[in-house]
C-alpha cells in the first residue's frame, strides 16, 4: 500500500501576491494579503542565520509549515488564470479558487451553450488516479454504484457515502483497465476525498492525487462536436456518451477526451497536462469564435446544470442528505455485495424515504435561493437547494429537500422569501431536457 | 461607466434626485453593471415610512439578491410598478427607470449624500 500526495509539494508564500477580489453588489466581496506573511518569514530567516546558523535549518524547516498553512490561505488559480484576465472576465472566490463567473453576462453565455457552444475552464476539478491489482474491488466497496460490469474507457457516475449514508462527494470514474482508473472530484471536496480514500485503501492499491498536474476544460452545446472536431483528426463521433478515448491529439497535444458533461447540452470534457491547457484554451477558442464557441463562467455554467436537475454538492449532495434522498437511486446498487454506506441506505431505503429531492416553480412573485425554508402554513415541510429565475423558462424555478408527502407534482406550499411566504407548487424534475446523442 | 449631474449618490449606489420635497431614488450605473442581468424587483409599498439606511426594495440578477436602501427618510409616495413586470429596464436605463418616490421628511440625511465627481472617484476606488 503506497501513497503519495503530489498536490502536497509546497510552495513558497512569497509567491503569493496580493490579490483584490472585487465582485460587484451580489458577490461577497474579500481582500486578501499574503505579502505580510512572505515578508515576515523572511525577517525571521535574517534574524535566525544572524542568530545561529545551526538553528536555521530548523527555521527552514517551519518556514515550510508556514508555507503549506499560508497556501491554504491565499486564493488558488488554474493555469488559465491570465488568460481569464485577457478576457476581462469577472473574477470570483469559489471555494477557494479564483475563477471567472462571466465574461460577458450570465444569461448571454447560458444561450450561447443551449444554441451553439460554450468553453468552460474547469481545471479546478479534482484529479486521484487509484491504481493496483486490487483497483477494481477497492472502488466497488468506495463507491455507491457498481463498476464490476464497466468496460474499458467507459465513465461511471457514482456518490461516494459515509457510513451512514451521508454524501462524501460524487465523481467521475474513468476506467483506463482492470486495475487503472481516474477519478474527477469537486475541487473543494478533492483533499477530503482523497484522506477519506487513504483511510480506506485496502490491499494492492495506491491512490495518487494528481489534480495539480491536470488542466480541464468542458466544450458543451449543440456544436461542440463540430467545433471540437476541427482540431483534432480523431473521429469525436465514435466517442459516445459516458465513454472516453484516453490519448486524443488536439491541437497538438495529447488529452484524454470524455463526451459527458455538467449542462445538460451533449459536450466533451478534455482533460491535458496543466501546463499545455493555456494553449489548448487559445486554439479552440481561435478556431471556434466563427462558428459562436464562446468562453462561459461558473454563473452560467450553475444555471446551466440547475435546470439540467444535475446535483452540485453542498447543495442537492451534503453529508447530511443521502443519495437516495437525492434522488440517485440509478446510482446507488443496493443488491452490490458491500459498499461504505450500505447498511444505512438499505434501511432507508426499506422504511421508506422521509423527504426527497424535487423541483418546483413559484407561483407568486419572487426567487427561491439556497436555504430558504419551506413552510405549509406553520409547518416547515423543507428546504431550498437551488435557486434561480430560469434563463431558458424565463421562471422562477428550484429544487428542494422537501418532506415525502409534498413531492407529487402540483402540490403548493410556501417559499420563506425575505420573511414572507410566496406561493410555489412542485413540478417534475429536470426542468429542462434536450434530446441529443448518448 | 455613467453619472449624472444634478443627482445626489449613496456608498451603496442609489441615486436620489430632489424636486420639492419629493426624492426620486433608483439605482446607479454602476449599481446595475456590477449587479448583471436583473431579472427580479421587489418594489416597496406605498405609505411605508423609511428611515435612512432602511431596505427600500430588492434587485435580483440570476446569482444574487442585493438589497436597496433607503439613502434618506421619509415616506413612500409613488412605486415604480413598471419594474416588476420588466425588471431589465433598471439594465437599460437605470436613471431613467426610478424605483420609488419618498416624500422627504428629514432633509439633513441629503448632505451625507456624494456629489457626482465625489461618486466617480468613490465607484474608482471600488474597482
Amino acid at each position: 500500500m503506497i501513497l503519495y500526495n503530489v498536490g502536497e509539494i509546497t510552495a513558497l508564500p512569497a509567491a503569493a501576491a496580493m490579490m483584490a477580489v472585487e465582485h460587484g453588489l451580489g458577490y461577497e466581496s474579500q481582500v486578501i494579503k499574503t505579502e505580510e506573511g512572505g515578508r515576515l518569514c523572511f525577517v525571521v530567516f535574517l534574524f535566525c542565520l544572524w542568530q545561529d546558523k545551526d538553528r536555521t535549518i530548523l527555521i527552514l524547516l517551519l518556514l515550510g509549515m508556514i508555507g503549506s498553512l499560508s497556501r491554504r490561505l491565499i486564493m488558488k488559480k488554474t493555469p488559465l488564470y491570465e488568460n481569464h484576465l485577457n478576457l476581462s472576465a469577472k473574477m470570483i472566490d469559489f471555494g477557494g479558487w479564483l475563477l471567472p463567473v462571466e465574461y460577458t453576462k450570465i444569461m448571454e453565455e447560458h444561450r450561447q451553450v443551449r444554441d451553439a457552444a460554450g468553453l468552460f475552464d474547469v481545471s479546478h476539478m479534482g484529479e486521484i488516479i487509484i491504481r493496483g491489482r486490487d483497483a477494481g474491488s477497492f472502488l466497488q466497496e468506495l463507491l455507491t454504484n457498481d463498476i464490476s460490469k464497466a468496460a474499458n474507457h467507459k465513465v461511471i457516475y457514482s456518490p461516494i457515502c459515509y457510513d451512514n449514508g451521508g454524501v462524501v462527494d460524487d465523481l467521475l470514474i474513468y476506467k483506463f483497465s482492470d486495475d487503472y482508473y481516474l477519478l474527477v472530484a469537486n475541487a473543494s471536496n478533492t483533499d477530503k476525498d482523497f484522506d477519506w480514500i487513504k483511510e480506506h485503501l485496502k490491499g494492492d492499491v495506491e491512490a495518487v492525487n494528481a489534480s495539480h498536474l491536470w488542466g480541464q476544460l468542458a466544450m458543451q452545446g449543440p456544436l461542440a462536436e463540430p467545433i471540437l472536431q476541427e482540431c483534432t483528426d480523431f473521429p469525436l463521433r465514435d466517442i459516445r456518451f459516458f465513454t472516453f478515448a484516453p490519448e486524443v491529439m488536439v491541437s497538438g497535444v495529447k488529452a484524454i477526451i470524455s463526451r459527458t458533461g455538467y449542462t445538460g447540452e451533449d459536450g466533451f470534457e478534455i482533460y491535458v497536462p496543466a501546463e499545455r491547457v493555456s494553449m489548448v484554451w487559445e486554439s479552440l477558442l481561435e478556431k471556434g469564435t466563427t462558428k459562436g464557441l464562446v468562453p462561459v463562467g461558473l454563473g452560467a455554467r450553475d444555471t446551466l446544470r440547475f435546470e439540467a436537475a444535475l446535483p452540485l454538492y453542498g447543495h442537492e449532495l451534503s453529508p447530511e442528505i443521502t443519495p437516495l434522498e437525492a434522488g440517485l437511486d440509478h446510482f446507488v446498487k443496493l443488491n452490490k455485495d458491500s459498499f461504505i454506506g450500505k447498511e444505512a441506505l438499505v434501511r432507508q431505503h426499506t422504511q421508506g424515504l422521509q423527504r426527497k429531492l424535487a423541483g418546483f416553480e413559484m407561483v407568486g412573485r419572487g426567487i427561491p435561493r439556497h436555504g430558504y425554508d419551506i413552510m405549509d402554513d406553520a409547518n416547515r415541510i423543507g428546504f431550498v437547494t437551488s435557486g434561480s429565475h430560469s434563463p431558458t423558462l424565463g421562471k422562477n424555478i428550484g429544487m428542494a429537500m422537501l418532506d415525502i408527502g409534498y413531492c407529487q407534482p402540483g402540490t403548493e406550499f410556501d417559499v420563506i422569501i425575505r420573511n414572507r411566504p410566496v406561493r410555489a407548487r412542485t413540478v417534475e424534475l429536470p426542468f429542462y431536457r434536450k434530446k441529443y446523442k448518448k | 461607466m455613467k453619472v449624472l449631474d444634478g443627482l445626489k449618490y449613496s456608498k451603496e449606489h442609489e441615486w436620489v434626485k430632489v424636486v420639492d420635497n419629493r426624492a426620486y431614488v433608483g439605482i446607479t450605473d454602476y449599481a446595475q453593471d456590477s449587479l448583471g442581468e436583473i431579472v427580479f424587483v421587489e418594489l416597496p409599498e406605498a405609505g411605508t415610512h423609511l428611515d435612512a439606511g432602511d431596505v427600500l426594495g430588492v434587485v435580483e440578477s440570476v446569482k444574487a439578491a442585493s438589497d436597496i436602501y433607503s439613502p434618506l427618510e421619509g415616506k413612500v409616495v409613488e412605486v415604480n410598478e413598471a419594474l416588476a413586470d420588466d425588471p431589465a429596464l433598471l439594465n437599460e436605463d437605470p436613471y431613467e427607470n426610478w424605483i420609488a418616490v419618498l416624500e422627504i421628511t428629514d432633509d439633513s440625511f441629503l448632505d451625507d449624500l456624494m456629489n457626482p465627481s465625489d461618486y466617480e472617484a468613490f465607484c474608482a476606488g471600488e474597482e
